[in-house]
């Protein structure tokens, strides 16, 4: 009898051993949930792991208020169906403020998106937060361990990571600090589509082309998904076939024309992209390509 | 589905890893667009003069890419038609060493890269010792910068010898050779024109076709992570099948316990599936209650130690050092208990192999100990079950992971004599001192002269190198006893309490100073009893009361002729003289130096050490 496990269930199953770990020692854990495929996995992986236990932790949505309407409905439906805890948070003097990506560029990220989760782990008092980052996505992100301290203030010290050895996990902390663990840390984004089509996993449906109405900014096509959409005087919507690689706040999401509505096609795309998949986030490109360690250390995630 | 190879790149700082590595996904085509744009814009700036810098593809924080160095372990994700590979890029600084040894505990093999121009460094030797120390078995020597020493294939067969050399040295089995040049790009993926006298495997064919074959471990084992409840009638125990294969109906033994129970139904993930092998997360049920929990773990058909020492060979990664008898927090597999690092037996030079003995560990040196847990645990030798036998020690106030480390093998019941020795108690801690602790108690007059001598000889005895501590009337009555009075019974207990203090001193292993009138010879042979006989220097500062009255340092001598202080000793009360002092000093006949050098010379005896 040969028995091998594939390169997926080798990856599926550290991120199930790294979930059981934190569940197992660490005292007030919580899933951050973005809505994005990376979720939809995490979320996936978290099901699995505890079976037939509902995974014992809530899950957080830090709301910008500006998501793309089909993820708001797609995160509610989730959440029924599954029936597990869906804690959603926005920063309300952010909005009172009327702070919006239009005006406020890098402050709209870093007070709706950076500022609104340290106010709701503290608010909740989390210790513990998953997230689904993957070492792939971005040169800072490559030299992050799986368990990354925070200090109470919240800041990740690159210089001072402590060594993690095989999988013996050091998920010890003091009062005030905390942890994001980042159980997919290892997959790339072709496993996460091959995994998502392997376990039918249901996405966001703006993963796959459809005719949606965009205009074309600094080469990224932005998705006019409601009337607060500011547009360029003589600017109109033009309706072409769209997806999104990734998900995030409309107006700084750039979706990529193409005809690709199923799954496989999805996969075909992506194995054969010429550009990686943060290209077509726009908020990554400020500052240059130290502009995510910057964050960061400011705790984004 | 493509198989998966784990490996690091690791070695000497400047020998060329990130460099070899951007080349490698720059030749094969694994960049992105914009990735690749990124890159040559990035290079611009650079060292290379406007030549493409491939390191810059790997060294992603400001610090790395400000200071030119790795610092990080970085991890890149690629697949080539044959393959799909982790690597991870390890810095080749000796203060990043512990981040290096993150990379080494993650691979299946290493690519260790020596630069031809230079040779085995001590890095390479540190870097070679750590692989195998986190269990690597297959490595690959990149001999680098080939261009630098003009391809030359005589200088390379001389490096190669010293490299079969250092893999004998090592006990390293797989072993594979391969001349390179990162920055040019010779025999990375493509067969170099400049050493057509190489007629192996470039790097990259080489790592597609390597067959790693795993432990030939035995039996069943899985360490219990998590005990799963979702309701009464349900109680599963998960965690990670570590070796071998089960399937339901068959009998487990839990350990420490011993208890045994048969299989009942096995979830993988979610599915209930009839058998399990090594790798697959699961759930398992058995058919009977019996006491599991997280830190247990089910064998079948093989062996392992229920103890609570062991020996093993620690990497210390702490800022800190290490110093004997320190007690951390020890992680291994799913358990977790308080543990002590009884002896360091010795540090392992990482240059020549020597067994050097030390009791104190630095940080990035490889040593072998003897550990103590708190309580029995579930191990193993790291050679017959690595996950039962590598583990990390924690910190337990900065919660830092300080060491890791593997299991050489148990120590049974009859080897605890460490255990017994190391118990802290006065002998270990004065031969720490190197010194003899004793108090030396100074008695006499007010104004004798007593704690200006016990202050001039408290110098001359640290300047010696020796450890001290003075106790003087005026410092213990502010603190100590500072609800004490003059009456009888308070002076009693004044000198009782100063006898006990200075007995705990000793203790600690210091020398004590006692400085106090203490008249009575009742008060002083009970100090000396407490104190111990062998421990009590009784000094008799003789000095004769005409002279301390006309010293008079502090005016008492006048209050209390005027009748001012009631029981003042010399005055109007009595001071009993020692029948045998150990030494007499009367500081009327000298200077303060000249006692000094006398009592110094008289206590030479006593202070004496082996």
């Amino acid at each position: 009898m040969i028995n091998k496990l594939n390169h997926l269930d080798i990856l599926e199953a550290e991120s199930i051993y790294i979930m059981r770990e934190v569940v197992s020692e660490c005292e007030k854990p919580v899933m951050l949930y973005s809505i994005g495929k990376d979720s939809s996995v995490m979320l996936h992986l978290a099901l699995k792991a505890f079976y037939p236990e509902k995974p014992p932790f809530p899950f957080l949505h830090v709301n910008t208020t500006w998501k793309f309407k089909e993820m708001i409905e797609f995160r509610d439906r989730r959440t029924k169906e599954l029936g597990i805890e869906m804690i959603e948070y926005i920063n309300e003097t952010g909005v009172e403020q009327g702070i919006n990506p239009f005006d406020h560029g890098a402050a709209y990220t870093d007070i709706m998106k950076t500022q609104a989760l340290r106010q709701a782990l503290d608010k909740y008092g989390f210790t513990v937060a998953f997230g689904g980052g993957r070492r792939d996505e971005e040169k800072s992100r490559a030299k992050e361990r799986i368990f990354s301290f925070r200090n109470t203030s919240q800041a990740w010290e690159p210089k001072n990571q402590r060594p993690e050895m095989w999988k013996c996990f050091n998920a010890e902390i003091k009062k005030g600090e905390s942890i994001r663990v980042f159980p997919i840390s290892n997959w790339t984004e072709t496993d996460i589509w091959q995994y998502i089509k392997r376990e039918n996993i249901p996405i966001v449906p703006l993963y796959f082309a459809a005719r949606r109405p965009v205009v074309e900014r600094d080469g990224n096509l932005i998705m006019v998904d409601d009337d607060r959409m500011r547009l360029n005087p003589g600017e109109e919507a033009q309706i072409k076939m769209v997806r999104f690689r990734t998900l995030g706040c409309y107006p700084l999401s750039g979706g990529v024309e193409s005809n690709a509505t199923t799954i496989d096609e999805v996969i075909e795309e992506t194995l054969s992209a010429a550009e990686s998949e943060r290209a077509s986030r726009v908020i990554d490109k400020d500052g240059g390509s130290a502009s995510m360690e910057k964050r960061k250390r400011e705790g984004y995630f | 589905m493509k198989s998966l190879l784990k490996f690091i790149t690791c070695g000497s700082v400047d020998d060329g890893k990130s460099t070899l590595i951007g080349h490698m996904l720059y030749d094969a085509k694994l960049l992105f667009v914009d990735q690749e744009q990124a890159l040559k814009t990035d290079s611009k700036v650079g060292n290379r003069g406007g030549e493409i810098d491939y390191s810059l593809l790997l060294d992603g924080l400001i610090a790395e890419r400000e200071q030119g160095i790795t610092i990080d372990v970085a991890y890149r994700y690629f697949t080539t038609e044959k393959r799909s590979f982790i690597v991870a890029d390890t810095p080749g600084h000796e203060e990043y060493t512990r981040n290096m040894a993150v990379g080494a505990s993650f691979a299946d093999l290493a690519v260790i890269l020596v630069d031809a121009s230079q040779g085995i460094l001590l890095q390479t030797r540190r870097h070679a010792r750590i692989c195998a120390l986190m269990g690597i078995r297959y490595f690959v020597f990149a001999l680098n910068k080939m261009d630098l020493i003009h391809y030359n294939r005589e200088k390379y067969a001389r490096l190669e010898k010293d490299i079969r050399k250092l893999a004998v040295e090592l006990d390293l089995v797989n072993v594979k050779i391969i001349p390179v040049s990162a920055t040019e790009g010779d025999n990375v993926t493509q067969h170099s024109s400049n050493m057509i006298w190489y007629r192996g495997e470039t790097l990259l064919e080489y790592l597609e076709g390597v067959n790693i074959f795993d432990n030939d471990e035995s039996g069943f084992i899985m360490p219990i992570q998590r005990v799963c409840r979702p309701d009464h009638t349900y109680r599963g125990f998960e965690g990670q099948v570590e070796n071998g294969f089960i399937s339901v109906g068959d009998e487990l033994t839990v350990l420490p316990s011993g208890e045994k129970a048969n299989v009942k139904s096995i979830f993988h993930t979610d599915k209930a599936v009839n058998s399990i092998f090594a790798g697959m997360p699961v759930t398992i049920q058995l058919d009977r209650e019996i006491d599991v929990s997280r830190g247990c773990v089910f064998v079948k058909g093989t062996e392992l130690y229920v103890s609570s020492m062991f020996t093993a060979l620690i990497l210390w990664m702490d800022d800190e050092k290490l110093v004997e008898g320190k007690s951390f927090l020890l992680k291994l597999a799913t358990q977790k208990m308080p543990a002590t690092v009884m002896r360091v037996k010795y540090k392992v030079d990482v240059n020549t192999g020597e067994h050097v003995p030390v009791r104190n560990l630095y940080k990035n040196e490889i040593a072998v100990c003897d550990i103590a847990l708190s309580r029995k645990a579930v191990f193993d030798e790291f050679s017959s079950h690595r996950t039962m036998g590598e583990f990390i020690m924690m910190d337990r106030l900065t919660n830092m992971t300080s060491a890791c480390g593997v299991i050489e093998h148990p120590l049974r019941r009859s080897d605890n004599l460490t255990w017994q020795q190391t118990e802290i108690d006065r002998t270990i801690r004065s031969a720490k001192m190197n010194q003899r602790p004793m108090t030396l108690w100074f008695t006499g007059l007010s104004g004798a002269g007593k704690s200006a001598l016990a202050s001039v000889i408290e110098k001359t005895l640290s300047m010696r190198g020796n450890f001290t501590m003075l106790l003087d009337g005026d410092n213990v009555r502010m603190g100590l006893n500072k609800n004490l009075g003059f009456e009888e019974g308070d002076r009693i207990e004044n000198i009782r309490r100063v006898a006990e203090v200075s007995k705990l001193m000793n203790d600690a292993g210091l020398i004590v100073l006692a400085s106090f009138i203490s008249p009575f010879r009742s008060d002083r042979r009970n100090a000396a009893e407490i104190i111990g006989k062998e421990n009590f220097v009784e000094i008799y500062v003789s000095t004769p009361l005409e002279e301390c009255e006309k010293r008079d340092v502090k005016g008492l001598y006048k209050k209390a002729r005027e009748g001012r202080i009631p029981n003042f000793t010399g005055i109007n009360s009595p001071y009993e003289s020692p029948e045998n002092p150990d030494i007499i000093i009367n500081t009327s006949k000298c200077t303060l130096d000249e006692a000094t050098e006398y009592v110094m010379k008289e206590l030479e005896k006593y202070l004496y050490v082996e």
